[in-house]
């Protein structure tokens, strides 16, 4: 493979750039914990140290710089523990079979997933419907299009909680329901978006072919535009996924949730554990790569099967 | 003509005409002003016919034959097929049309993209596969119905898009410059093929070249247009027989006619000045 000497390149500068931040982010953390312990800094008092950059904390402390990298909780942990964390959340406690104990990321990333997937076919199936609708009738196009456009100009942030509180207030139950519908919310659009492009790539040749067969308008939708809209269908299935991934952990944001990767966020936060924090970062992240790369693939075995190029 | 007794032209005094435009015109508004694409057409075609048409880029044969085919509709005139206004004869399934670009479907492999009139007008599975593995052979594509289209060349996806034309059993064929894109060798014998073809089926065709020699070794009326406005300055019966050996081409009767095309042709360029 060729392109793995390029992708391990970034991968190595990015992690070399981490390793270089942890030293000026942890050296205020480092230099306290060595004065709790007694030894002697420069300058002696945190109030003093306050006001002092962290490149001359460095530079008059360096026997600290190293102590940076072990911190229990570190302002920015290393690649290592990071990966340490992720791997004592997640790996190790499978192993112990208790891979979907309440402190596992495995559980919440389940909990996370499950509302990712359902918000994802929801808001497939309205972006699919929305984007029919557009490209047969010209009023739908005028009057839906405006709307969908201004509806990503929310900050979905604002909106969470609202949609969090309108649901509970009708009467449902749990976060499930809610945190699909803050996730169909922000995947409904690319699909939207890239379908209506997909239905009206074919052009006005292959529609007069069509045409002097006499085909029926659903004839000319299953025939052509349906199988023309493939590609573009899931180049935006792809960005879909992921908008209703974030879409999801947004609703897990907002207090109340005690599941899910966004709850795990959360609760690293207000506990000050970074840690926790990052693992949880980062086994979204991983959740996000699995999920493309699935739709990835199933993109090229249905166009090659098709017979299209890619 | 003196040699009208020869001429296979059906005599048009008893059959009605197949299709009949009378001072057609068509007018595409544009940001810069109008064009005449048609401008006082009138033009018989009987039935069994072959006609080229023949002219200039621009002079309009393209929009005549998107006229006969209801994708086009005239601003002006009349213009019937089998009876009927063109939008009727589409919907009755009154012809098959061979675009100047092969237009086949990516997704679909040669012998799908064939399929794609027959699953539309509904006919069986096996009805189907018969046609198709008919018509392959026809433009000799046989070991190629698997095959998608961006495997073959392009004089074969444009032999593909005729095959496609001809699955299914339209009376009335309009090409648009099927074989612009094809070597002279395989442009002989398609044109032998086509000639065949339309002895044996009685199809009326509609055909557009650029080529002399093509439109008076196929046709029995030969159609002269010249553009801006695009128009009809001159229209040839050919006294050639119906059976046309490619040789006939050295005749004296068919270079007599060939004359009177570019004759025609000459004309229209030297207004056009
Ligand atoms: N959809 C359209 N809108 C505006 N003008 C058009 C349109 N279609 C054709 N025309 C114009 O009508 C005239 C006739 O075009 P047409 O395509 O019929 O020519 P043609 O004889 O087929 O030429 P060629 O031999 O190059 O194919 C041209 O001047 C062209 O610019
Ligand atoms: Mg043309």
């Amino acid at each position: 493979m060729k392109n793995l000497l390029p992708i391990l390149t970034v991968l190595a500068a990015i992690a070399a750039l981490w390793y270089a931040a942890v030293a000026p982010m942890n050296i205020r953390g480092a230099l306290d914990i060595a004065e709790r312990g007694g030894a002697e800094v420069v300058p002696a008092e945190s109030i003093a140290r306050f006001d002092r950059s962290v490149w001359r904390l460095m530079i008059d402390n360096p026997e600290y710089i190293a102590a940076g990298y072990a911190l229990e909780r570190p302002r920015l942990p290393t690649p290592g523990q990071v990966g340490a964390e992720l791997w004592k959340t997640t790996g190790d406690m499978a192993l112990r079979g208790r891979a979907l104990s309440k402190r596992s990321l495995i559980y919440h990333g389940w909990i996370t997933l499950q509302s990712t997937l359902w918000g994802f076919a929801l808001g497939t199936i309205l972006g699919m419907a929305g984007a029919v609708a557009i490209v047969y009738s010209r009023v739908v196009d005028m009057s839906l299009m405006p709307w969908a456009i201004i509806s990503q100009t929310i900050p979905i942030v604002a909106l969470a909680p609202m949609i969090i509180v309108l649901s509970s207030q009708v009467g449902i139950e749990g976060r499930t329901v809610p945190k699909a519908i803050i996730s169909a919310y922000l995947c409904y659009f690319p699909v939207l978006v890239g379908m209506v492009k997909g239905l009206r790539s074919p052009g006005e040749a292959q529609l007069d072919l069509l045409r002097t067969y006499s085909a029926s308008g659903l004839q000319a939708f299953l025939k052509l535009r349906l199988p023309a809209s493939m590609p573009y269908l899931f180049t935006s299935l792809k960005i879909g996924i992921a908008a209703a991934l974030v879409g999801t952990i947004v609703g897990e944001l907002p207090t109340g949730a005690i599941s899910g990767l966004g709850a795990r966020i959360l609760i690293g936060d207000q506990f000050g554990t970074p840690l926790a924090i990052w693992a949880a970062l980062f086994a979204a992240a991983i959740l996000a790569g699995a999920l493309v790369t699935l739709l990835d693939v199933m993109q090229r075995v249905t166009l090659k099967r098709m017979g299209m190029q890619t | 003509m003196q040699d009208q007794t020869n001429a296979p032209v059906p005599d048009r005094s008893t059959t009605k005409p197949v299709i009949s435009a009378k001072s057609l015109d068509l007018t595409f508004e544009t940001n810069d002003g109008p064009v005449h694409a048609l401008s006082g057409v009138d033009l018989d075609i009987g039935k069994g016919e072959f006609v080229s048409f023949i002219g200039p880029s621009g002079c309009g044969k393209t929009t005549f034959l998107r006229c006969i085919a209801a994708l086009e509709t005239p601003t002006g005139g009349t213009l019937t097929v089998n009876d009927m206004t063109p939008d009727e004869a589409r919907r009755a399934r009154a012809y098959g049309y061979v675009f100047q670009a092969a237009g086949l479907y990516p997704w679909r492999t040669i012998e799908k993209n064939i399929a794609l009139p027959l699953e539309i007008m509904g006919y069986s599975k096996a009805e189907q596969d018969e046609r198709i593995a008919r018509v392959l052979d026809l433009v000799e594509l046989s070991n190629f119905g698997k095959k998608y289209p961006w495997q073959l060349s392009g004089g074969m996806q444009q032999r593909a898009s005729i095959a496609r034309a001809l699955a299914f059993d339209a009376d009335i064929l309009l090409m648009d410059e099927p074989f612009g894109a094809l070597d002279e060798i395989v442009r002989d014998h398609l044109n032998e093929q086509l000639l065949d073809l339309w002895a044996r089926t009685e199809k009326t065709i509609g055909f557009v070249t650029h080529s002399i020699p093509e439109a008076v070794y196929l046709s029995t009326k030969i159609v002269v247009m010249s553009p801006r406005p695009g128009r009809i300055t001159d229209v040839i019966d050919s006294p050639l027989p119906k059976e046309r050996p490619l040789d006939i081409r050295d005749t004296p009767e068919f270079l007599e006619i060939a004359h009177r095309v570019r004759d025609g042709l000459r004309a229209g360029h030297a207004y056009d000045d």
